[in-house]
């Protein structure tokens, strides 16, 4: 098994191979451009490149009425779900794994169901369908809230199940033997071993997480869907550029979340200690949860 | 469960499960061509091609899929005057198409490039050795070696793009989870049974689903 897989594939170029990939080169290069540039000529051809469109960009104001409050609400409800997930998932993954099967088929049951609904079809519910039960409205930011957490929960105690699993059973033999109780092996020998492995895959959930949120403006939550493009795009005409800017804010703060996963599992990976998480290896042990929590959603 | 004893409601149900199935089955297809030739391209001796895959996981991967759908029907459909149909649920349909294959390319993209890391070096190198081009050597020794790796992966891949199709319901196509808001605003009485059948009906099919690419991912993999 090769790190690097790019180089394996095909020989260092010699001189026939190097003239062969040069010319390769320029003539995608080119049917690049032309694409980019097909792209850019439809968008000139509609107007979409007109100044007025873009100007509210430059001014602060648009920032400070709509870029950022929508920004901070994402934060916000991505941050709330995050933490409520983590318990949801550490309660359910133990549960799970537990010796009654009164507690393990429940806990296993609910987090079946949440991880096959679709996370909109969740939230519907909540927003909609509460309301009915309760007689009170239901606060957009929770209806949010709660459906990513039940989403995002149950992925999450998947892989922590997977993550405690994979804690060589020797710990665990060992703690037995000098004389630790079930309730003690799991408190203070196996979560802290899986939560140094599951890191990386608690960090790449964060960034389904902030995905999800964007189901918010469906259901009428004002986060950067919903400010920044939405109610952006109605004042000013620029729903194509205030998208674009948008896209732009994702990419940049899921890509700065998706290096970070990188870091931490790099840093795990050296120290030796935390047992390996089974990433980067589809086919090895481990998949259901560890490839369940890669999930694309929203 | 009176609600359902209504055909019209029975009608909307139905309607709206075809839509998810009709957009899970085309952009499965869609993102699968996609994904296999953008990890072909990362994979590439030619920089520009490399680049190129890269520029679109790197921004797919990371953009929400509702923004995603917003933007196929703002942009391409709205602004761009973009149709692909005559008929408005047809064309709404197939801009979800393009939306849900273009993001999940990224994902498959990826799940086939991790699993070509799982082909042995020697795979390739006696690939070369006998003469095989690069094409040759992807093509014949290592994407049905990697494909045989990734199937659990790829399973849940597609699990989400089937959860993912009711995004589409953004831009006006009565899918499954549109029917359901519907249904529950129009019978408010009933909302516990609407909500347990619509989501019966999604775990009812994706959890044995599931389970199958788990049980085709041990029978297909490679042993080593």
């Amino acid at each position: 098994m090769s790190s690097n897989p790019d180089a394996v594939l095909y020989d260092h170029p010699g001189p026939r191979a190097k003239t062969r990939n040069l010319i390769l080169t320029i003539i995608f290069g080119i049917a690049l451009v032309a694409l980019l540039w097909w792209v850019y000529d439809k968008f000139d051809e509609k107007g979409q490149w007109a100044g007025p469109l873009w100007r509210p960009f430059l001014e602060g104001s648009t920032w400070t009425d709509y870029i950022l409050p929508g920004l901070w609400s994402t934060v916000k409800a991505a941050a709330v779900a995050m933490l409520l997930s983590l318990v949801f998932g550490i309660i359910f993954a133990v549960g799970r794994l537990s010796d009654h099967w009164w507690v393990s088929i429940p806990a296993g049951v609910v987090v079946e169901f949440f991880r096959a609904v679709p996370l909109l079809l969740m939230m519907f519910f909540i927003f909609f369908g509460v309301p009915f039960l309760t007689e009170q409205p239901m606060p957009p930011f929770w209806a949010v809230v709660i459906g990513l957490t039940l989403y995002n929960g149950s992925v999450l105690a998947e892989a922590f199940r997977a993550g405690i699993r994979a804690v060589p059973r020797g710990q665990s033999e060992a703690a037995y033997a000098i004389g630790m109780r079930k309730n003690q092996v799991m408190r203070e020998i196996l979560i802290p071993q899986a939560a140094r492995a599951m890191l990386p895959v608690i960090v790449s959930q964060l960034v389904v997480l902030v995905k999800d949120t964007a189901l918010g403006y469906i259901i009428g939550y004002t986060e950067l869907l919903q400010n920044g493009v939405n109610t952006l795009g109605a004042n000013y005409g620029n729903t194509v550029a205030a998208a674009i800017v948008a896209a732009i804010i994702y990419v940049v703060l899921n890509a700065s979340l998706t290096f970070f996963a990188g870091v931490l599992e790099r840093r795990t990976r050296r120290s030796g200690r935390a047992p390996r998480a089974g990433r980067g290896q589809p086919a090895a042990a481990g998949t259901v949860g560890v490839s369940a929590a890669v999930e694309p959603q929203g | 469960m009176d609600v359902f004893s209504d055909s019209a409601n029975i009608d909307t149900y139905v309607t709206g499960f075809l839509w998810i199935l009709k957009l899970t089955a085309a952009a499965t297809v869609g993102a699968l061509v996609l994904g296999v030739a953008l990890a072909a391209f990362r994979v590439s001796p030619i920089p520009v091609l490399r680049g190129f895959g890269t520029a679109w996981v790197n921004i797919f991967r990371n953009t929400p899929l509702t923004l995603i759908v917003f933007f196929c029907y703002f942009g391409l459909y709205s602004a761009l005057g973009l149709t692909l149909s005559d008929d408005i649920d047809r064309n709404n349909y197939w801009l979800g198409v393009v939306g849900l294959s273009v993001y999940t390319a990224a994902f498959v993209c990826e799940a086939i490039r991790s699993g070509i890391n799982t082909v042995p070096a020697g795979q390739s190198e006696a690939a070369r050795a006998i003469g095989m081009s690069f094409l040759q050597t992807l093509r014949i020794v290592i994407l049905p070696q990697a494909g045989r790796a990734v199937v659990a992966p790829l399973g849940s891949i597609f699990i989400a793009l089937a959860k993912n199709a009711t995004i589409v319901g953004t831009i006006g196509l009565m899918e499954s989870s549109s029917a359901m808001k519907d249904l529950i605003n129009a019978n408010g009485d009933a909302v516990v049974p609407i909500f347990l059948v619509f989501a019966g009906t999604f775990a009812a099919v994706l959890i044995p689903t599931g389970y199958l690419f788990g049980w085709l991912a041990n029978r297909l993999a490679v042993k080593r």
